[in-house]
């Protein structure tokens, strides 16, 4: 089953991993030592964000490199700007309501 | 006369919170008016093609907005709001839920607290929405929604268009 980029973002650790990653590519171990938790703690959620393709990852020699994924972080800007436009329309309306009010009365 | 008013929209993850602030060109006895009577607000609620269409409301504190978005096909999204706190003309807060024709909470959606602040500068009337979810992932379930609905929203713009 594809993860659910908004549960995999859900999670402070997992956002945290994600702006460590966004800076710098790392293997697990070295990401695993800006948390408190275990490492398989953390391996957990690297596999939660590489399941949702925020992260992507690549081998080099026997390591594995992790790798920010930006086109997936598009998809969530895309939900906020839909977001953001619900709430404009909606006041755009307002705006001709007020308008109309305004013409039909004085002020109340 | 086209007027182009600041919005400001954000999202604090830290805080699990939407802020919403935007000007409108009126006193603020007439933008309360739009917010909490009605006939008023099913006539904006809703984003076209959607149209609010209110079943009950009981605007004091205590009270409770029964309101349904009504679709280009007639489908119906049933929404509440119970009324926390009520400062006439300058806040008020409630407790927003998705809810079925008879005001009965669904269980797969969070509720989230709203507090609406009115301020009148100049004729202008500045209205703040904060929008107080209990954690992050509840935004973004709102979000998605906010999604469909914005979707539905530009085809039924398409078919007035067409119908032109």
């Amino acid at each position: 089953m594809k993860g659910d980029i908004f549960q995999a973002i859900a999670d402070p650790t997992r956002r945290a991993i994600l702006v460590l990653i966004a800076a710098q590519s790392m293997t697990p171990n070295a990401l695993a030592e800006h948390f408190d938790t275990s490492r398989q703690a953390v391996s957990k959620h690297i596999q939660v964000l590489v399941d949702c393709e925020l992260l992507t990852q690549n081998k080099v020699g026997r390591e594995i490199h992790y790798y920010f994924n930006p086109v997936k972080m598009k998809e969530l800007d895309h939900w906020l700007t839909q977001f953001k436009k619900h709430w404009e329309d909606r006041f755009n309306q307002l705006d001709q309501l007020l308008i109309n009010l305004n013409s039909n009365s004085d002020e109340n | 006369m086209k007027t182009s008013l600041a919005m400001n929209f954000s999202v604090d993850k830290e805080n699990n919170r939407v802020n919403v602030e935007r000007e409108f060109a009126a006193p603020v006895g007439k933008v309360w008016a739009a917010w909490t009577q009605q006939e008023l607000l099913d006539q904006w609620w809703a984003p076209r093609p959607w149209k609010a269409r209110t079943k009950s409301m009981d605007f004091r504190e205590g009270g409770t907005w029964l309101y349904a978005m009504v679709g280009p096909e007639g489908e119906e999204h049933w929404s509440k709001a119970d009324y926390l706190k009520i400062d006439a003309k300058k806040s008020f807060s409630a407790i927003d839920a998705f809810c079925d024709a008879e005001g009965n909470l669904s269980p797969d959606f969070a509720r989230s607290t709203w507090t609406n602040t009115f301020t009148e500068a100049n004729g202008t009337t500045t209205v703040s929405v904060v929008i107080q979810y209990d954690k992050y992932e509840d935004i973004e379930q709102i979000m998605q929604m906010g999604f469909k609905e914005g979707f539905t929203m530009a085809l039924g713009n398409l078919d007035e268009l067409l119908e032109k």
